[in-house]
């Protein structure tokens, strides 16, 4: 989806061209009559959001952590021995790790099962809390209006942006444990958690798709970041609110006596990218989830969208 | 000062031409406001209009549709199904409950199927269930990023653990072709999960004392179906309310089980599909081979007919079949099986042996007396037990009162 809205923001970026029959004095700005323009401004704001150390940090640091799981895992079961032992009741230990030793290739679904309650929110809230915040806090906001983009597209690039980095920073973690994967454990044929064998290619492929989805499961949040960027000008207020409401969402989702309002939080589903790893896949959460970040990235991007068109810009 | 600052207009025009007079930016805030009602209304209303518009199907009385039921030989099915149980089964002093017992007794971080067994008997679960005629089923419990399957293909009955990386192994009888015969394997009891089993057993033990009759129609998974209502009948001491089978109408397969206690509240055992398809599974779906590096178990050889019956199957089905050997007074639905401790081995709690169980169930029992001298009453939601103090059971899906009166009647 997030790349779906790359491609199409671009378009949706110029909101008044030409054809559309606008009054005369805005089908004469030829400048913005250029879909290339917008994805010129999404691509500065993607490089500049790169380039920046504290970004090239945290994916660092999601780099390293399915490194760290993978020396873990290996040094534990170095004896000859399985992960862990027992499993004492429910569900102790993180989702994948028994099947690490056997099979490299569920580091990736290992490291993501890992990365996705904390780490991967926490870089997301990070960058998408600076976008419109971190700007007004530095006093660039302005000079960004003043170029004659629109607060409509500047706030559409820092969104698509945010959801850019959404892919790169799952990727990242992916990648990495994939290739700590393949250094440290034998790859191969692979048992889904149904039991059945598919062949390493298809794992391949599955692995893909939880990252995909991993990265769909961000956009919830990234879009809540980016709203409460609006909201505030100073870049560490906005990124601490995110973390924080992270934080919140996930203990209200672990109190069973507020079970009606769990399907509405947007990390109540994030495990749900485990459901591509059974066959037949089972879908029921998987779309729910799609479904919820997709509410969240409507309602939130358009209550972004109005506090950002309708606000005084100071700073 | 004042003559680099730029007038409204030119700030308006400047700027961002977009950027709207002061009323026209607290209209902004509708959009927001419109996406999250719209959407609210959306999922509180789907539900509504999709539970409407109950399916019109052709009148059938209850003989027929139970004869329809019958003939339905639906061998090839795969579907999910949706099973929430609410037994009541009273907590432990310790903070564990009943089911804990079943856990711990069959070991730690195996495969074997008993212990999932027991997590199925409270709280909400999905199975995915498939069927490719009696030599291939394959039933799964969907859990947390993880899964625990059970698969029977022919002769090898397996089960695999997906959170522990564990296996278990067994090999079926060859008679298991007899249809509805699996008695002595390993997943029968889980199979019976599925509404056919159940609705079978229940139908098998409809007779003079039981009310049958078709209440409506229904839709299942997308599918319409008859509902069968059987009740006890009304001078019944029977803790159960009523069973509600949801029948296909199209090939008589029961799609969903309901199970009502006479008190009231939400349903004991809910058990029904909630996406069916009656074509033929792909024929991998039956395959298994254990992953490198799992931890397989075997099935122990040796007295694997004497096996203790599970309490995991101990719902409905089993306070009334599975028991059926112990002594049994009363018929029906007011059926009570009566056993005397020593060597007994169906008191709530299983295999623990007699001296634990009362102990065990004493901590939160309830104390009776009547004729028959004193005894404790172990209450659940559907079965009720009483253990009198010379050390005899009785065991029953009906009510307190009932049990006094079989051990009163029994000294």
């Amino acid at each position: 989806m997030s790349r779906a809205e790359e491609t199409e923001a671009p378009d949706t970026g110029v909101p008044e061209t030409a054809d559309t029959g606008v009054p005369a004095e805005k089908a004469a700005r030829p400048p913005r009559a250029n879909p290339l323009w917008a994805l010129a401004l999404f691509r500065s704001e993607l490089t500049i959001t790169l380039r920046r150390w504290r970004t090239l940090a945290l994916l660092g640091v999601l780099a390293l952590i399915p490194i760290l799981i993978g020396i873990a895992v290996r040094i534990e079961t170095s004896d000859g021995g399985g992960f862990g032992g027992g499993r004492g009741g429910e569900g102790s230990g993180p989702a994948f790790f028994p099947q690490i030793t056997n099979n490299g290739i569920f580091l990736v679904f290992a490291s993501l099962a890992a990365t996705l309650p904390v780490f991967l929110p926490m870089v997301i809230g990070v960058i998408a809390g600076d976008a419109i915040a971190g700007e007004a806090g530095s006093g660039t906001l302005r000079y960004l209006l003043v170029a004659p983009a629109g607060r409509t597209r500047l706030l559409l690039a820092k969104f698509t942006t945010t959801m850019a980095f959404c892919l790169i920073a799952t990727l990242v973690v992916a990648l990495s444990s994939l290739v700590t994967g393949a250094l440290l454990f034998p790859l191969g044929d692979v048992t889904l958690i149904s039991g059945i064998t598919v062949s390493f290619e298809e794992a391949l492929l599955r692995a893909l798709g939880v990252a995909a989805l991993v990265a769909l499961s961000l956009v919830g949040i990234a879009t809540v970041g980016l709203f409460i960027s609006t909201l505030t000008n100073s870049g560490i207020a906005a990124m601490a609110t995110t973390v924080g409401l992270v934080i919140t969402a996930q203990i209200l989702d672990t109190i069973p006596q507020l079970h009606a309002i769990h399907p509405y939080l947007f990390p109540h589903f994030w495990l749900s990218f485990a459901d591509l790893l059974r066959e037949p896949v089972y879908w029921d959460e998987l779309v729910k989830n799609l479904g919820l970040q997709g509410l969240y990235v409507a309602v939130f991007g358009s209550a972004a969208w109005a506090r950002f068109t309708a606000k005084d810009i100071t700073a | 000062m004042a003559r680099i600052r730029p007038t409204q207009v030119a700030d308006d025009g400047f700027w961002d031409e977009e950027r709207p007079a002061r009323g026209k930016k607290a209209a902004r805030y509708a959009a927001p406001v419109a996406v999250a009602g719209i959407a609210a209304a959306t999922i509180g209303l789907v539900p509504a209009l999709a539970s409407t518009g109950d399916p019109d199907l052709p009148k059938i009385s209850a003989q027929e549709l139970i004869s329809k039921m019958a003939a339905s030989d639906a061998q090839q099915m795969s579907g999910s199904v949706k099973i929430t149980t609410d037994l009541g089964i009273p907590s432990l002093p310790g903070g564990g409950s009943l089911a804990d017992l079943g856990g711990e007794r069959s070991g730690d971080a195996s495969a074997a199927p008993e212990s999932k067994l027991m997590e199925l008997i409270s709280g909400s679960h999905t199975l995915r269930v498939a069927t490719d005629g009696p030599d291939k089923q394959r039933v799964s419990i969907v859990e947390n990023a993880a899964e625990y399957s059970m698969i029977h293909n022919g002769e090898e009955v397996w089960a695999y653990d997906s959170g522990s990386n564990s296996a278990y192994h067994a090999t079926a009888p060859k008679d298991a072709k007899a249809k509805g015969d699996h008695r002595q394997e390993v997943p029968k009891d889980l199979r019976d999960a599925t509404p056919q089993k159940i609705a079978k057993t229940v139908l098998s033990s409809v007779d003079d004392t039981t009310d049958v009759s078709v209440d409506g129609t229904s839709r299942v998974a997308g599918r319409d179906a008859y509902d069968l209502l059987i009740k006890p009948k009304q001078n019944s001491d029977s803790t159960i309310g009523s069973v509600r089978i949801a029948v296909d109408a199209e090939n008589g397969v029961p799609l969903k089980f309901t199970l009502s206690p006479k008190s009231g509240g939400k349903a004991i055992i809910d058990v029904g599909f909630t996406k069916v398809d009656f074509g033929k599974p792909k024929a991998a779906t039956f395959d298994f081979h254990p992953p490198k590096g799992a931890k397989v178990t075997e099935e122990p050889k040796a007295d694997r007919k004497d096996a203790p019956k599970d309490f995991g199957g101990k719902d409905f089905t089993d306070a009334q079949g599975a028991l059926s050997g112990l002594k049994v007074v009363g018929d029906g639905w007011d059926k009570v099986a009566r056993l005397d401790t020593p060597g007994g081995a169906a008191a709530p709690g299983g295999d623990n042996g007699p001296g634990v169980a009362s102990g065990l169930l004493g901590g939160f029992g309830k104390e009776v007396k009547g004729k028959f001298g004193s005894g404790t009453v172990v209450s659940t939601r559907l079965v009720n037990a009483l253990l009198t103090d010379d050390g005899k059971v009785f065991v029953g899906a009906v009510d307190k009162d009932a049990l006094v009166k079989a051990a009163n009647a029994a000294k």
